[in-house]
């Protein structure tokens, strides 16, 4: 069966140099970089290496990127470093309606700790507006988090501009880029961002392989206590095949982001356009331009995206959704309905992500297949014999 | 996979999927927001189900459930049909995961508002028009799984029996959430502040 992998969103997989990278730290290479003989001396070299590339990558400093084990975590660790390093200012955050699970949750926490969080809603693209942002600001704000880009419907914020309006305020800022590092070009002394996260399985590095970028001068609170790695900040034993490959997938990308950008790009368009002309009530969610370059998503009216997600996988087609039935807490996309969608047309929504070896075969045979399975389940959907009824009155 | 070859095999292959415009009894239960929505349709001769058919928005596993439903009830005396019961469904499915066991529920709940329409019908009852009853509040709250721990919601109301967490319906959907939270995991409402 063609197997047709569309969830970059989910994980890209490991690019083969990445895995060659990896390899001796796995194989033969198993010092500890805190130790002083040469076996410990060389993993820590191949760590720090590993630290200059991914600062290159976003053009920041080696000693501005701690190294932690996933996005969650790096947005854990500057929501609660960041917010509890200034308490003594205030103890209100500003976060956007459509931040990913990590850093709602994360200001949830805070909320336990006697913080307050103001959640700025967005527009029917999912795109925050600079100016919302300035209004949710009291003098007890002490840190804004906004994503770059989200990885449910592929909107990129307009990041700087939210950033000058926090510099303006004198607020710390993060920024969750996840979704966006490695995939578009990001630089944070432009983009003006104190904090950001990043993840490797994003583009093409391993899983358990994230950095957390904080600007020098700004003061964060340890996440793991009890060691002097990261900077005694993130203690614990570094996991330096995974930093290796998170190096090597930063350096791999400096190279090639722009062209495999320039490869997706069209194949999405044609998914974008393809789709709608071949199925009726089918909508495009995100921003139609300001989105992720590998990134298209749509809500499929009458019918559930859990259905649909088998009936592909069937065809050997991965993807993925928003829907209440595929989360586990059996709750629609928060992303969805911050931007307006209503719960029923929210359950249709599917999220496919191209990666670098998509190719256009990929595409014409997911429009092949994808409308008969659209067509099978709104069959069965007492929602379209509704809507059918009435377009006949 | 997720889901048992059971389950696989009626989502691919649903059987008894439509409409019977001339149904004797209709009965529509669930409700897009939290996630399915079935509808059931009956014809009725000598107290046996001549022939059923659904309709289903949902996941594969509420797809499985109206088709196994349907199956069961095809052929049986209202009586026996009203003692389909969620968890013979899921049984005979061989088994849900945790969190789908509410869609057993609605199968055997659509299928059971589809008899009792027919038998109201046939006390000269009948409501104005079945099929535009307003669609139902969601699934009882013990009748779900708790949406924290996953593990079944015990008899005592409004708590978890597997985790013992404090629940209270959703003012929202109706469904449970743990009492005093802000926002429901069923169908999303949120205490917005800005």
């Amino acid at each position: 069966m063609k197997r047709v992998y569309l969830d970059h969103i989910a994980s890209t997989p490991l690019h083969p140099e990445v895995l060659e990278a990896m390899l001796p730290y796995l194989k033969g290479n198993f010092g500890n970089p805190q130790s002083l003989h040469s076996i410990g001396q060389e993993a820590l070299g191949a760590v720090e290496e590993a630290r200059e590339k991914v600062a290159q990558l976003i053009h920041a400093q080696a000693s501005e990127v701690y190294f932690t084990s996933s996005g969650s975590e790096s947005n854990n660790f500057a929501l609660k470093g960041l917010a509890l390093a200034q308490r003594d200012k205030g103890a209100h955050i500003v976060l956007s309606a459509v931040e990913h699970q990590s850093v709602l949750h994360s200001a949830k926490s805070l909320e336990k700790l006697g913080f307050s969080s103001s959640l700025v809603p967005v527009d029917k693209f999912g795109m925050v507006n600079p100016e919302d942002i300035k209004k949710a600001i009291t003098p007890e704000t002490v840190l804004v988090s906004v994503m770059l880009a989200n990885s449910e419907v592929g909107t990129v914020q307009p990041v700087q501009e939210i950033a000058e309006v926090c510099r303006a305020a004198d607020i710390i800022f993060h920024t969750d880029a996840v979704a966006a590092v490695g995939n578009v070009p990001v630089n944070v002394s432009e983009l003006g961002v104190d904090a950001l996260s990043l993840a490797g399985n994003q583009f093409y590095g391993p899983k358990g392989s994230a950095a957390l970028f904080v600007k020098k001068g700004i003061r964060i609170l340890p996440f793991i206590d009890g060691g002097i790695q990261e900077g005694g900040r993130r203690a614990g034993t570094e996991d330096v095949a995974a930093i290796v490959g998170l190096g090597k997938a930063a350096e791999i990308s400096m190279r090639d982001m722009e062209k495999r950008a320039e490869a997706v790009r069209p194949l999405r368009d044609r998914l974008i356009q393809g789709l709608p002309q071949r199925v009726d009530h089918v909508f495009l969610t995100g921003h139609p331009e300001k989105r992720l370059p590998h990134h298209a998503s749509f809500c499929i009216e009458f019918i559930e995206g859990e259905a649909m997600l088998l009936n592909l996988d069937m065809q050997g087609i991965a993807a993925s959704s928003g829907s209440a039935c595929t989360s586990k807490a059996l709750k629609a996309s928060h992303v969805l309905l911050a931007m307006g969608i209503d719960h029923a047309l929210a359950q249709g929504s599917l999220v496919f992500s191209l990666i670098d070896d998509t190719t256009s075969e990929d595409i014409d045979y997911l429009l092949e297949a994808f409308p008969p399975v659209i067509e099978r389940l709104r069959k069965m959907s007492p929602l379209y014999t509704k809507y059918l009824e009435e377009k006949e009155k | 996979m997720i889901y048992s070859e059971k389950v696989m095999e009626h989502f691919q292959n649903p059987r008894n999927v439509g409409v019977i415009k001339d149904a004797d009894g209709v009965g529509q239960v669930g409700n897009p927001v939290c996630g399915d929505m079935m509808s059931f349709y009956i014809k009725v001769k000598d107290n046996r189900i001549a022939d059923v058919k659904f309709q289903t928005f949902g996941c594969g596993a509420a797809i499985a459930v109206s088709s196994m439903v349907s199956e069961m009830a095809m052929g049986k005396t209202l009586e026996e049909a009203m003692k389909i019961t969620n968890k013979s469904v899921a049984e005979e499915l061989g088994g849900l995961p945790k969190n789908k066991l509410h869609c057993s529920n609605l199968g055997a709940d659509a299928l059971h508002k589809a008899i009792e329409d027919y038998l109201e019908k046939q006390k000269g009852i009948k409501k104005e028009k079945a099929e535009e009853a307003p669609v139902e509040k969601p699934a009882e709250s013990e009748e779900c799984t708790c949406p924290y721990c996953e593990g079944p919601l015990g008899e005592l109301e409004g708590i978890c029996g597997s985790c013992n967490l404090e629940l209270e319906d959703c003012p929202e959907c109706g469904k449970a959430k743990k009492k005093g939270a802000e926002d429901c995991p069923h169908c999303g409402a949120t205490k917005v502040r800005v």
